[in-house]
């Protein structure tokens, strides 16, 4: 039996935990004691988790994964799984999986994406104001990094804007990790009440938005276009909700890379893909299980063992990004794992990069004077959560 | 150089037409790849080989 457990305790806030660095240093696999006592495997090596991530002969199902860790620790949609419609396509294999994604691809393509652009500059402008309005301090998550995402997402979905406040209510709720887990389930209860009747809505007076089209196409059941939608809400706003809040706080304590992102526009699309890169905020999973033995890198995964990615030591690994602990906006930050890779790599993808491209410039020139308002070690931080970012951030400027 | 592109195994993700947006574009239906030219010109091949190395399905190919 292996006597390694899930390393989660980072010692720093940015670097993953020190553990992991260490093991990645004698290797990319390793054995890993789950949960659930399950010998299983932790990847920390990056080539190792990207063959993981492409090969065809792992699950992605999560009624054939053991879990790294207890399963109270784990993320929303885990915990939500039993209460979940179908249609979560994250969680389903091929050919289920391709069905279901091909429906939204077009959707989220890099020239629909550029299309949104104007809309979020404007989203992220009336957040500036009314952070502005306001004065400081605030707390940058609840005024910025949360709400910036969430309407977004309901401009992409159709949510009509008297809707609004009360769909960004739950999903605010959702995303918390101060929320109890009953309150968050009854917030997804909600929600999916919600997403259900807007698509009884949308059909019958149909708009210029995603839920719209999706039901023009006839491929999908109410239950599984309410599934969807969830999947959509879940995954598009939790992430790059602690990207921009995370991301900040990474700027706001690494002034010459702050000076970058908002001096030099040449430096921002590069810039985004490398705080992605270094912050890692999926920092407890992927998680895989071999559907047959498969080899990585000269070892053997026996059919029916889970192996857990661990995204953040991947992403700094020496052989692939050099000098990978430094935050550094120049370097070539292409091909980091933060999105995955494989038939799951993420859909909305282009829409998170649009969404920070224009949020962190806007944010930084609108309010030159940005800073802390506390010690960056009183930034009370998302460390035991499968999406890793800070639960607050105090500012002022 | 000579480029393959597979929409079959394409899964949408976008990285080639944001990476090389000169030869590679999204379907609007599927958002599949759609090969804009097989064969770049020299000053684009480097851009290319970036794209087939970050393409997450293997959708793209170069010879």
């Amino acid at each position: 039996m292996s006597e390694l457990t899930m390393p989660t305790t980072r010692q720093r806030p940015l670097d993953p935990p020190e553990q992991l660095t260490e093991l990645r240093q004698h290797g990319a696999l390793h054995r890993m004691t789950y949960a659930d006592g399950h010998q299983g495997w932790l990847v920390t090596g990056y080539a190792a988790a990207r063959a993981v991530l492409a090969s065809p002969h792992f699950s992605n199902l999560t009624d054939k994964q053991h879990p790294p860790i207890k399963a109270a620790r784990m993320n929303l949609s885990d915990k939500g799984k039993a209460k979940l419609p179908p249609g979560f396509f994250l969680r389903m294999d091929e050919p289920e999986h391709t069905r279901f994604r091909k429906l939204l691809t077009g959707q989220f393509t890099v020239r629909r994406m550029k299309l949104l652009e104007p809309r979020i500059a404007e989203i992220v402008g009336e957040r500036l104001d009314a952070m502005e309005a306001a004065g400081g301090p605030v707390d940058l998550v609840q005024e910025f990094a949360l709400p910036i995402p969430s309407l977004v997402i309901c401009e992409l979905l159709g949510v009509p804007y008297e809707d609004r406040s009360e769909f960004q209510q739950d999903t605010k709720v959702l995303a918390s990790l101060e929320t109890a887990a009953d309150d968050a389930l009854a917030a997804l209860g909600r929600i999916s009440a919600f997403m259900y009747g807007l698509i009884q809505r949308k059909r019958a007076e149909p708009g210029d938005d995603l839920i719209s089209g999706l039901v023009e196409t006839g491929e999908l059941n109410d239950e599984e276009l309410t599934g969807v939608a969830l999947l959509l809400l879940i995954a598009g706003h939790e992430t790059t909700a602690n990207m921009l809040g995370l991301g900040t706080y990474a700027l706001l304590t690494n002034p010459d890379q702050l000076a970058a992102m908002r001096d030099d526009p040449s430096a921002v699309d590069n810039g985004v893909e490398e705080l992605m890169r270094f912050l890692t905020i999926i920092h407890l999973g992927p998680i895989r299980t071999a559907l047959r033995d498969v080899e990585i890198e000269g070892v053997t995964i026996e059919a029916g063992q889970t192996v857990t990615l661990h995204l953040p030591t991947a992403n700094r690994d020496p052989s692939r990004f050099p000098g990978g602990d430094e935050l550094d906006l120049a370097r070539p930050a292409g091909g980091h794992l933060t999105f995955g890779h494989g038939i799951h790599q993420c859909l909305g993808q282009q829409l998170a990069r649009a969404e920070m491209r224009i949020a962190f410039p806007a944010l930084l020139r609108r309010l030159p004077g940005l800073r802390l308002a506390v010690t960056p070690e009183e930034v009370p931080m998302r460390s035991d959560m499968s999406i890793y970012g800070v639960h607050r951030l105090p500012v002022t400027w | 150089m000579k480029i393959k592109a597979d929409e079959s195994v394409c899964i949408g993700a976008g990285m080639c037409a944001l990476t090389v947006p000169a030869v590679f574009d999204q379907s609007e239906e599927e958002g599949t790849v759609v090969l804009l030219q097989e064969a770049p010109p020299q000053d684009l091949e480097e851009a290319v080989r970036r794209a087939v190395t970050l393409c997450p399905s293997g959708a793209i190919s170069v010879e």
